[in-house]
C-alpha cells in the first residue's frame, strides 16, 4: 500500500478528530468528589450529584448549594449546567457519568420513563401528594405512579394596561372576540394593540387556541390528536383575521417572554411570562391587569400554560434510595426552603397552595391572581405531545394563519401525522 | 511531524528496505487509523445500525422496527418540504456566491492598488462565527420592530416596516441569502484568485496578439482555464448548502422552538430527534443517511453536469 496524499489528508483528519475529542475528555460535565464534605464522618456517607439548569436570577446557585450541604445523608454535589440542559442531561442518562438527582421541565419525558430511566417517586411524595397544585401532579403522574416532584411553577399571562382600557372604555377581555375588539380599539400609530412574539404569536399561542376552544392536544386514550374540530377551525379564523388586520403587532424590540415591548410603549397588550411581573410593575406601578387566554366559542374556556421544573432521581444511580431521600427531604419536606425557592429569586409560584400565603410576590394582588390562574385555568404540554406531534400542529396552524389555506385540510393532516407518530410512541 | 523520520531514516542506512518502510508506515498511520475509524466509520455504523431501531433514549435499542423509520420520514412532509426547503436555498446561494466571488476576483486582480487591503476586507468576514453574524443580522439589521436598522431605513423613505423574519412573507430569505453571501464569499473570492493565478500570462498575452479583448478573454480564455477551481467551488458550495443549520437556527430559533417555515433538512432532523429534550436516535440516524445519499447524489451529478465538454 501506498500513501497517497488523498490518503494522508483524510488521515489527518481523522486525527484531529481524535485530539479534538481527547482535550475535552476530562470534562464530563460532573463535578469531582463533593465539596461539601463536613466532619469526621463525612467519608462514610454516599456522594450523590444533583444537576440544575442555570437560572437566570442571581442567588439560586449559592442557595441550592447550601441546602445540598445541608443534607445529613450524602455529600451531595451540585452541578450547574451553563446551557443546553436538556440535551445534557439526557445524554448524560446514558452512561456512567449521569446525575443522581436532576431537575427537568415538567418532569422526565415519556421516553425517559418508558426507557426505565426514571426512578418511580410515588412513595416519596406519598401522602403529601394533595399538597401540591392538583394540575401540576397531574402531569407529573404517569400510569398512576408519580416520577417527579414539582420544584417551583412558572406560568405565562396576558399583560394589560387598565387605564388605556378604561380610555377605550372597554372591559378587559375574556372572549378572542374580545381581545381583538381591545386591541384594535388601543392601537395607535406608535403602539400596537397586542403583543405575543415576533412570529405574530404563533409560536406560544399555539395550544392556547386548542385549550381555548375547550379541546386538547392529545385524545384521552393517548391514541390520537384532540384538537382537530370545528371548533379549533373557528378559533384559528378569528385569530387569522386578528393576525391580517394589523392591530396584532408582529415584530418588537424583543420575543414575547420579554415585557421589554410593553413597557417600552411598543404595545397597549402583551402575552408574556409572570417571571417578569416585578420589572413590569415597577414600570406601571398599579397601572397593571392580568388576564389568561380568552376563550373561544361555545365550550370555551380561558386558559394558561404553567411549566414546572421537577426533580427527577436517575433509576440507575448508584444510590437510588438515598437519592429519593435527598428529593423527598428538599422537595417534599422542607418547606421553608420551597417557599424561599420560589420568592426570593424572581417571580415564581410555589408548588404547594397552601404556601401561596407565605410567597409574598403571590400572596396578593396579579400574583395571587396569576397563582389562581394556574390552580383554576392552568394547562401544559401533554405528556403525549411530542416535537414530531408539536412540528406538525405549528406547520398547518402556520398555513392556515400565514398562508391562507383551508383549516380543515391542514389541521386533519396534521391529526394524522399526530395519530402515525402516537401509534410509534405507544407501539 | 515526518521531518525526523526522513532524517532518520536516511541516516540509518542507505537503502532502505522494504520491511522497514512498511513498520514506519503503520507506526504513523496507525494512530491516524484509529482516531478515524473510532471517530467516523464507527459512528456510521452505528447509525446506520440505529436507524434499523426505534431508538428512543438509548444507542443499544432492541426493538427491530426494519426500514420503518426511512418509511416514516419519507412519507412525512415536513421532512420532504425541508427538502424543497433546501432546494431553494441552494438555487439560490450557489449560483449568486459563485457569480459574486468569481466577480470580485476578477475586479481584485484588475485593480492596481490596495490590493492586499480590499483582498482582506473580503475575507474577514470568513472568520467571522455563523452565530454572531446570524444574531447581528437578526437584532441589529433586520429586526422586524419598526426601529431595526432596515426597517429605520424604509420607513425614512416613506416606506412600511418588514416584519423580515415573521414567516408571513419571503423576506426571510433576503435575510438568509445576504448573511451566508457576506461570511463565504471572500473565501470563494481567495479560490478564485488563486485559480486565476495559476493561468499562464502567456496565453492571454498569444490571446492579445489575435485581437481578443474584454468579455471574450474571460469567455474563451479564463472561464475555461480556470474550470478545475470552478467544480471545485461549485461543489463545496452545494455540500455548505445542504449543511446549512447555524445561521437558520441562529436566526430564527425562538424561545418557543424553530418557527415551521424556512427548516433545512439539518435543522428538520435536529428538532424532531432532539427537540424538546427528546431523544430520537432512530429517526436522526435514519435521516442523516438519507440526507447523506443525497448529497452524495447531487455532488455526482454536478460533477458530472460541470465536466462536461472538459479537455481531456
Amino acid at each position: 500500500m501506498t500513501i497517497t496524499r488523498r490518503h494522508l489528508l483524510a488521515l489527518s483528519g481523522g486525527i484531529a478528530a481524535t485530539a479534538a475529542l481527547s482535550a475535552c475528555g476530562t470534562n464530563t460535565g460532573r463535578t469531582s468528589a463533593s465539596p461539601t464534605a463536613t466532619g469526621g464522618g463525612a467519608s462514610a456517607k454516599p456522594n450523590l450529584s444533583q444537576w440544575y439548569h442555570a437560572y437566570g436570577e442571581d442567588g439560586v446557585q449559592d442557595a441550592v448549594k447550601t441546602w445540598a450541604s445541608e443534607f445529613d445523608g450524602a455529600n451531595v454535589s451540585v452541578n450547574w449546567v451553563a446551557s443546553d440542559y436538556e440535551k445534557g442531561v439526557s445524554t448524560a442518562l446514558l452512561t456512567d457519568n449521569a446525575p443522581d438527582i436532576f431537575e427537568y421541565a415538567n418532569g422526565p419525558t415519556l421516553d425517559m420513563i418508558k426507557a426505565g430511566q426514571a426512578a418511580d417517586l410515588t412513595d416519596v411524595v406519598g401522602d403529601a401528594k394533595d399538597s401540591f397544585t392538583p394540575r401540576v401532579m397531574e402531569r407529573l403522574t404517569y400510569q398512576g405512579k408519580i416520577w417527579a416532584v414539582p420544584q417551583t411553577v412558572d406560568m405565562q399571562l396576558l399583560y394589560y394596561r387598565p387605564s388605556l382600557l378604561a380610555k377605550a372604555r372597554l372591559q378587559p377581555p375574556t372572549t378572542l372576540d374580545a381581545l381583538v375588539a381591545a386591541a384594535k380599539a388601543q392601537k395607535t400609530n406608535d403602539m400596537g394593540g397586542f403583543f405575543a412574539g415576533n412570529d405574530g404569536g404563533l409560536g406560544v399561542l399555539g395550544s392556547l387556541l386548542i385549550w381555548g376552544a375547550g379541546l386538547e392536544q392529545i385524545s384521552a386514550d393517548k391514541k390520537s390528536a384532540g384538537f382537530n374540530d370545528a371548533r379549533l377551525y373557528a378559533a384559528v379564523g378569528t385569530f387569522k383575521s386578528f393576525f391580517d388586520s394589523g392591530a396584532l403587532l408582529k415584530g418588537a424590540s424583543t420575543d414575547w417572554s420579554d415585557a421589554t415591548p410593553f413597557i417600552n410603549g411598543e404595545t397597549a397588550m402583551q402575552w408574556g411570562g409572570l417571571w417578569d411581573l416585578p420589572k413590569v410593575k415597577q414600570a406601571f406601578g398599579d397601572d397593571v391587569g392580568v388576564l389568561p387566554f380568552p376563550s373561544t366559542g361555545n365550550g370555551g374556556r380561558p386558559a394558561v400554560p404553567f411549566g414546572a421544573f421537577s426533580s427527577v432521581v436517575n433509576a440507575h444511580g448508584k444510590n437510588v434510595e438515598t437519592a429519593k431521600q435527598f428529593v423527598q427531604w428538599l422537595w417534599v419536606d422542607s418547606e421553608d426552603k420551597q417557599v424561599q425557592f420560589s420568592n426570593a429569586f424572581g417571580c415564581h409560584i410555589p408548588a404547594k397552595p397552601k404556601l401561596f400565603s407565605e410567597a409574598d410576590k403571590v400572596a396578593s394582588g396579579q400574583g395571587a391572581q396569576a397563582a389562581k390562574f394556574v390552580s383554576d385555568h392552568g394547562f401544559v404540554d401533554d405528556l403525549f405531545w411530542t416535537p414530531a406531534a408539536s412540528q406538525a400542529y405549528s406547520t398547518a396552524l402556520s398555513n392556515v394563519v400565514k398562508s391562507g389555506r383551508d383549516a380543515r385540510t391542514e389541521f386533519t393532516a396534521a391529526a394524522d401525522k399526530v395519530a402515525a407518530e402516537l401509534k410509534r410512541v405507544n407501539g | 511531524m515526518t521531518a525526523p523520520v526522513e532524517v532518520h531514516a536516511r541516516r540509518r542506512a542507505p537503502a532502505t528496505n522494504a520491511h522497514s518502510r512498511r513498520r514506519w508506515f503503520w507506526v504513523f498511520v496507525t494512530p491516524f487509523l484509529a482516531g478515524l475509524v473510532v471517530f467516523v466509520y464507527v459512528p456510521i455504523g452505528w447509525s446506520a445500525y440505529l436507524s434499523l431501531f426505534n431508538a428512543r433514549n438509548t444507542v443499544t435499542p432492541t426493538d427491530f422496527v426494519g426500514l420503518g423509520n426511512y418509511a416514516y420520514l419519507l412519507s412525512d412532509r415536513l421532512f420532504l418540504d425541508s427538502m424543497a426547503t433546501f432546494v431553494v436555498f441552494a438555487l439560490i446561494i450557489v449560483p449568486l456566491t459563485f457569480a459574486c466571488s468569481l466577480g470580485l476576483a476578477l475586479l481584485l486582480r484588475r485593480i492596481g492598488v490596495l490590493q492586499a487591503f480590499f483582498r482582506s476586507a473580503f475575507f474577514i468576514p470568513t472568520a467571522c462565527s455563523y452565530v454572531i453574524a446570524a444574531l447581528v443580522w437578526r437584532m441589529s439589521f433586520f429586526n422586524g420592530a419598526r426601529f431595526g436598522l432596515a426597517n429605520t431605513m424604509l420607513r425614512s423613505v416613506g416606506l412600511d416596516p418588514v416584519n423580515w423574519l415573521g414567516g408571513e412573507n419571503h423576506w426571510y430569505w433576503f435575510v438568509l441569502v445576504t448573511l451566508r453571501l457576506w461570511l463565504q464569499v471572500g473565501f470563494y473570492m481567495i479560490l478564485f484568485i488563486a485559480g486565476l493565478n495559476a493561468i499562464d500570462p502567456q496565453v492571454y498575452e498569444a490571446a492579445s496578439l489575435d485581437g481578443a479583448t474584454g468579455f471574450g478573454v474571460f469567455r474563451h480564455i479564463t472561464f475555461p482555464l480556470l474550470r478545475p477551481t470552478s467544480v471545485a467551488v461549485a461543489t463545496l458550495l452545494l455540500i455548505n448548502a445542504f449543511q446549512a443549520f447555524d445561521e437558520f437556527y441562529n436566526t430564527l430559533n425562538t424561545v418557543r422552538g424553530y418557527p415551521p417555515y424556512a427548516r433545512p433538512p439539518l435543522v428538520y432532523l435536529y428538532l424532531i430527534s432532539f427537540g424538546d429534550g427528546s431523544q430520537d436516535l432512530g429517526i436522526g440516524s435514519a435521516g442523516t443517511l438519507i440526507l447523506t445519499v443525497v448529497i452524495l447524489a447531487f455532488s455526482l451529478a454536478q460533477n458530472r453536469l460541470l465536466s462536461i465538454g472538459a479537455d481531456r
